[in-house]
């Protein structure tokens, strides 16, 4: 009673003391995101820091001391001596793989949705499959078929691949996005006289630039970080990709040599870092709606 | 105008090459892997027919047990892991952070595009025991504990295993979630809160129920990956210590190609395929009764 009478002629201490409670109460979130960031970001730093130290400092000082000379670069010299051509088959690899795919899925994308034909839906449901089907099921026969065509020293292996294993998805996502452009507007390019496959070509593929781009994202960072299919074909050190060759890398020196080992892998991490630091917001976005539309 | 969006010629050449790459490259070897499970042998020593020996190999294998057993186990504590903590951080962008969330949200999803070998290398030194000791067993000796021989005992390894993976994945569920957690509707919350409900019973009554399909479509996508589970396990602890950290994709791996045996490879193969297609039409039927309940 003489609380309320108290406060009611003076309402600010309570107006204040509600505020205080108010960032009180936030504190606990406060501290989940701050061990949330540790959780996350500590590792990478010191995965980095590591990439600075001599195999001396790993064995004797605390794995939490900061490297002695930050200008220590010598790790690197020793881990891209090796990395550079795993990097150049990676590339080889992925980058052709990407642009067939994109080409022949955004163009069954397109027949699947736009065009009219008997058993669309079914064959859409069957490019669907290929995106359950562990990769085991299909990689004994390629293995032998590359055995046996002679193509088992070269790169088209993983180029077959990898186009094959990343298309199920792309026609998928494809023909979703298809789906939300009206068809009036094909249906008005071929009134204007252009054949099917000329506004597939002028007026499709330029509008679905930004699906396009979406897409190879998302199909790039899963061609890039395979491993199981690049382990199994490339049967020689000189086709190595990038994930082959790091996962080999700590067995080149028997004794692991920490220091190399370290900055293999942050090479590793700043190529995506990279390419992430620009295009984040596009990747969440695009991996999402791989997500849910797979 | 049909005629012209009909055109045979035009979805021929549209469609054919997809068709024909997914038909050579993914459904052939699909149908061949079925056949080889009633042969032995491999491409370097040729096959000799089997029979349905393989199946009872399989059956009687003393491996194969501990594999699917690992493979299932593996598949409900990740996919749970990576849901569960995924939704945590959904609520907490929601809730929380709100619209700052947004660079919590993009170092969160960091790991997902990171390569596995590199992140799997990664906890390999974090977690190692000697001769350098990493940087758990630093913490732990900080706070006075014994070190952790971590990769060297099968539940340690299997803890660390699924550590890494919901790590990694974690920031892509909490993206994927966010987007179901935000799309309900502002007046339900409002009218919620106005009925006087707390922020738990808020989350439980409303936000979980409203965001139920999200959930469940995640989970698909998570179980999808988690049974298939190769590179992180892989890179992480080669299947070890011995083979207790073994999941079927591993082991059909080392049969076939270790081992030189595609047959049985291949019906390893297919048991997991088997499993991949029995979970997710369970979950597309349970689901399915659900939104009929829910409507």
């Amino acid at each position: 009673m003489t609380n309320t009478a108290l406060a009611s002629p003076r309402p600010q201490p309570v107006r204040r003391r509600r505020r205080t409670r108010s960032v009180l109460g936030k504190i606990p979130g406060w501290i989940i995101v701050a061990l949330l960031l540790i959780v996350f970001v500590y590792p990478l730093v010191w995965l980095v820091l590591g990439s600075l130290k001599t195999q001396d400092e790993f064995l004797n000082n605390p794995t939490w001391a900061l490297p002695e000379n930050w200008l220590n670069f010598s790790n690197y010299s020793v881990a891209w001596e090796s990395t550079a051509h795993y990097l150049l088959n990676s590339v080889l690899a992925v980058f052709p793989s990407l642009a067939i795919c994109l080409l022949i899925g955004t163009a069954a994308g397109f027949a699947l949705e736009v065009m009219v034909f008997k058993g669309r839906s079914t064959l859409l449901l069957v490019f669907l499959v290929g995106i359950m089907i562990p990769g085991q099921m299909i990689l004994l026969p390629l293995f032998s078929v590359y055995f046996n065509i002679g193509l088992s020293s070269t790169l088209w292996p993983l180029i077959i691949t990898y186009t094959a294993t990343a298309l199920p998805l792309t026609v998928f996502m494809m023909a979703t996005y298809f789906r939300s452009i009206p068809r009036e507007v094909f249906e008005a390019s071929t009134l204007d006289g252009a054949s099917i496959l000329r506004s597939f070509f002028y007026v499709a593929l330029p509008m679905m630039r930004n699906a396009i781009f979406t897409i190879a994202l998302v199909q790039f960072f899963f061609l890039w970080n395979d491993l199981l299919i690049a382990l199994t074909f490339t049967t020689d050190d000189s086709l190595r990709t990038v994930q082959v060759g790091l996962l080999n890398f700590t067995g080149q020196f028997g004794v692991v040599d920490y220091g190399p080992t370290f900055a293999a892998i942050c090479i590793n991490v700043f190529i995506i870092l990279a390419l992430y630091l620009v295009l984040n917001q596009r990747v969440m976005r695009g991996l999402a709606a791989g997500a849910v539309k797979g | 105008m049909k005629s012209v969006l009909s055109d045979k010629r035009a979805i021929g050449v549209l469609l054919g090459p997809a068709l024909l790459v997914y038909t050579l490259v993914m459904l052939l070897p699909m149908l061949w892997s079925l056949g080889y499970t009633f042969f032995t042998g491999s491409v370097l020593g040729g096959f000799d027919f089997a029979g349905f020996d393989n199946f009872v190999r399989f059956w009687n294998d003393p491996n194969s047990g501990p594999a699917v057993l690992f493979t299932i186990k593996y598949a409900l504590v990740v996919t749970i892991g990576q849901i569960v903590f995924g939704y945590l951080l959904a609520l907490l962008y929601t809730f929380f952070l709100k619209r700052a969330s947004n660079v919590v949200r993009t170092l969160v999803f960091f790991p997902v595009v990171l390569p596995t070998v590199a992140v799997s290398l990664l906890f390999q030194k974090m977690f190692e025991f000697a001769p350098q000791t990493g940087l758990v067993n630093s913490v732990l000796n900080g706070f006075g504990m014994d070190s952790v021989d971590w990769l060297g005992n099968p539940a340690t390894a299997f803890v660390v295993i699924a550590v890494m993976d919901i790590w990694r994945a974690m920031g892509f569920y909490g993206v994927l979630l966010y987007t179901g957690v935000i799309d309900i509707p502002d007046d339900v919350m409002e009218a919620a809160r106005l009925d006087g409900a707390g922020t738990f019973s808020l989350i439980r009554r409303i936000v979980i129920p409203l965001s139920w399909p999200v959930i469940i479509a995640a989970g698909i996508f998570s179980i999808n990956g988690t049974l298939k589970v190769f590179d992180s396990i892989y890179a992480l602890t080669g299947g070890g210590p011995g083979s207790a950290t073994t999941p079927l994709t591993l082991y059909m791996y080392r049969t076939a190609f270790a081992g030189g045996d595609y047959g049985y490879g291949s019906t390893i193969a297919l048991v997991l395929t088997i499993m991949c297609l029995l979970v997710t039409v369970a979950i597309f039927r349970s689901t399915a009764r659900n939104s009929k309940e829910f409507s």
